[in-house]
């Protein structure tokens, strides 16, 4: 090893200027890579971190109008969603693949006091499970439990807005558990401080669905509703198992049961899925636009070692002549160009680490006013050991690959070239 | 016999079909000194690539110490010039940008010999030859007959059965010539390698024990 190193090393040295101009068109193949997936991998962050929070295997019902006439009814006519939809759906026609089921009320401009403190809030009723699918993070107390459902108790989770600011800036939220708020002219219990989700003016305060109902004296329609599922794998089982969804619950509106207008679902499970599908697409682009430019400097790399063999076959012929076998040869020119191409390619890859850190300091953490909510355009735009695991494995194989037919040529100089006077 | 050659053809097709060695029938024994003669164009140079398996011949029969050595591998081809055959060029063929230590390991490297051993001997061979202080120095820093001499021991170190010397003493001054010629004896003398000099120069044959002349592709005494 140490002979091939040496070998090498008097190799390059002999010709240093041409053999770093072709490195060069190396460490920019590797560099334009490793920035690209960079880039790539800050966008995905960022839609992955916009969608955080939702556990997948979600669906959520919204009430729509009606496309088309049926049953004597004109079309455009309004579908709510309404409690008997929630028992629907909790009932066993499903029970092969629905698991949770949460219905979602909202009631807005309230007041809500605590002390000389008062902020305009919406409230969101809901159950228990509501917490573990949209990821929330409880920081003190605990969320809603099926008690709190059943009793129609009283009580608030509140986020940590608006704790920090009844604390006055503290943050031990422990202090808050217990107390009274006043909701308009209700008085709730504070059971729980949860962490707001990024990206939004997330402030909802979250009371049982039951509650909300009872207090606001509500009529059986309710705003949204949200189910887990299970054992729907495909983009084709979940197509059909909405189409079954939608035709039972349609018809109990008197909606057509094909009608895809008159009660809309959203399934983040699919949504998932595409956006998966999509960014392996993406991936396998740049990978594919990245291993073009390098090629480039790859084919540079085998010209340069072509010539090389040219200049050495006098020398070649004097190894063989006194006793280098073919592999010898082969193993010298290999090694040359794998060493090239190695070092090169670090180098473009340490430049294209940095600047990705370069992107991440300033792209990373500016946003775009878009619609009038601000869209990270990046986030962490950086890749990972994998993705030096791959390019050294890239940059072995591509080194052997521009090597190969110098190597081939060499092994094949007779060892009479030794006996021509050069 | 150490060597022997029945009736040994060798065409050359490039162009025009070219006939060089026309039946080529030769033996030699262990330890004999031995000069090939000939002006250019005579074919010694293709019996001595022929010799040192630089290169094929189309009919005949090349033996080393009973073995036929046809239609061999590239492999087998490289270790018996490796272990069996020593060479010196009349233009040194000493690599440029390797010191002359390096250059007398290089048959030991390719035989796989550790670096330290080969170290050794290799400086031990350039001390035979009298040039021990110029092991670190590369070939442009040496004269002719110092550089032959670092040619001379990188053909020795391996301890060749055969020597073959191709106008060993083509690029040298009479003097250095005497003296390469003188080492070379030496060698035949006390260490009983079969030396076999490939030259036009009669001084040089005559200083050898046996006279073969080769003309037009056939040997015309020997």
């Amino acid at each position: 090893m140490r002979d091939l190193l040496k070998e090498i090393y008097e190799s390059i040295r002999r010709n240093k200027l041409r053999t770093v101009l072709t490195g060069l068109a190396v460490s920019w193949g590797i560099f334009m890579l490793i920035v690209l997936l960079g880039a790539k991998n800050g966008i995905q962050n960022t839609s992955s971190n916009n969608m955080e929070g939702i556990v997948s295997n979600v669906m959520e019902i919204y009430s729509g109008y009606t496309s088309k006439p049926y049953a004597g009814f004109k079309q455009g006519r309004y579908i709510p969603i309404k409690d008997s939809d929630v028992l629907t759906t909790e009932s066993n026609i499903f029970e092969d693949h629905i698991d949770d089921v949460i219905p979602l009320l909202s009631q807005s401009s309230l007041t809500m006091a605590y002390g000389k403190k008062h902020f305009s809030i919406t409230m969101v009723g809901t159950t228990e499970d509501y917490a573990r699918i949209e990821k929330l993070e409880i920081l003190a107390g605990r969320f809603l439990n099926a008690n709190d459902i059943k009793e129609k108790k009283k009580v608030a989770v509140i986020a940590h807005s608006h704790a920090k600011n009844f604390l006055y800036g503290d943050t031990d939220y422990d202090k808050l558990i217990g107390k009274k708020i006043k909701i308009n002219n209700l008085i709730f219990t504070i059971v729980g401080v949860r962490h707001g989700r990024e990206n939004e003016d997330d402030q909802d305060l979250y009371i049982p669905y039951s509650t909300l109902k009872a207090v606001f004296a509500r009529n059986d329609e309710i705003d949204y509703l949200n189910f887990t599922f299970h054992g729907l794998e495909t983009e084709e089982e979940n197509e059909a198992f909405e189409a079954y969804y939608r035709s039972v619950l349609n018809k109990k509106h008197n909606a057509a049961p094909d009608d895809k207008r008159a009660l809309g679902i959203y399934n983040y499970f699919t949504r998932n899925m595409q956006m998966n599908k999509g960014n392996r697409i993406l991936n396998t682009a740049l990978w594919i636009v990245g291993l073009f430019t390098l090629l480039g400097g790859i084919v540079g790399v085998s010209n340069i070692m072509l010539i090389t063999v040219k200049e050495r076959t006098h020398e070649f012929g004097i190894r063989k002549a006194i006793g280098a076998k073919p592999a010898d040869i082969t193993k010298l020119i290999i090694a040359e160009s794998v060493a090239v191409t190695a070092v090169f390619g670090y180098i473009g890859m340490i430049c294209g680490m940095l600047a990705c850190e370069v992107m991440d300091a300033t792209l990373g953490s500016s946003s775009l006013e878009l619609f009038g909510e601000s869209i990270q355009i990046m986030s962490n735009p950086s890749v990972g050991v994998d993705t030096a695991i791959g390019v050294t494995i890239v940059l072995i194989v591509a080194g052997t690959l521009a090597g190969l037919i110098p190597a081939r040529k060499a092994a094949k100089v007779r060892p009479i070239e030794a006996l021509s006077v050069n | 016999m150490l060597l022997e050659l029945h009736d040994i053809n060798k065409t050359y097709f490039s162009g025009q079909p070219l006939h060089v060695l026309k039946g080529i029938n030769l033996s030699i024994d262990t330890g004999e000194f031995v000069s090939i003669m000939g002006s250019s164009g005579s074919g010694k140079s293709t019996l001595l690539n022929i010799l040192g398996i630089l290169d094929n011949y189309d009919t005949g029969e090349y033996y080393i110490d009973g073995k036929l050595i046809k239609n061999l591998s590239e492999r087998q081809a490289a270790d018996y010039r490796n272990r069996t055959i020593g060479f010196i060029f009349q233009s040194f063929n000493l690599i440029g940008f390797k010191t002359a230590v390096e250059n007398v390991e290089l048959p030991l490297f390719y035989q796989g010999v550790p670096r330290k051993k080969r170290h050794e001997l290799a400086l031990e061979y350039l001390d035979k030859m009298g040039i021990r202080d110029w092991a670190q120095h590369y070939p442009n820093e040496m004269s002719g007959g110092q550089k032959q001499r670092v040619a001379i021991a990188r053909a020795l170190i391996t301890h060749p059965r055969i020597i073959l010397a191709d106008e060993p003493t083509g690029a040298l001054d009479s003097k250095t010539s005497n003296e390469v010629m003188e080492l070379l004896k030496e060698l035949n003398r006390e260490e009983k390698v079969t030396m076999i000099i490939v030259t036009h120069d009669p001084k040089v044959a005559e200083q050898t024990d046996r006279k073969i002349h080769i003309s037009d592709g056939i040997i015309a005494n020997g």
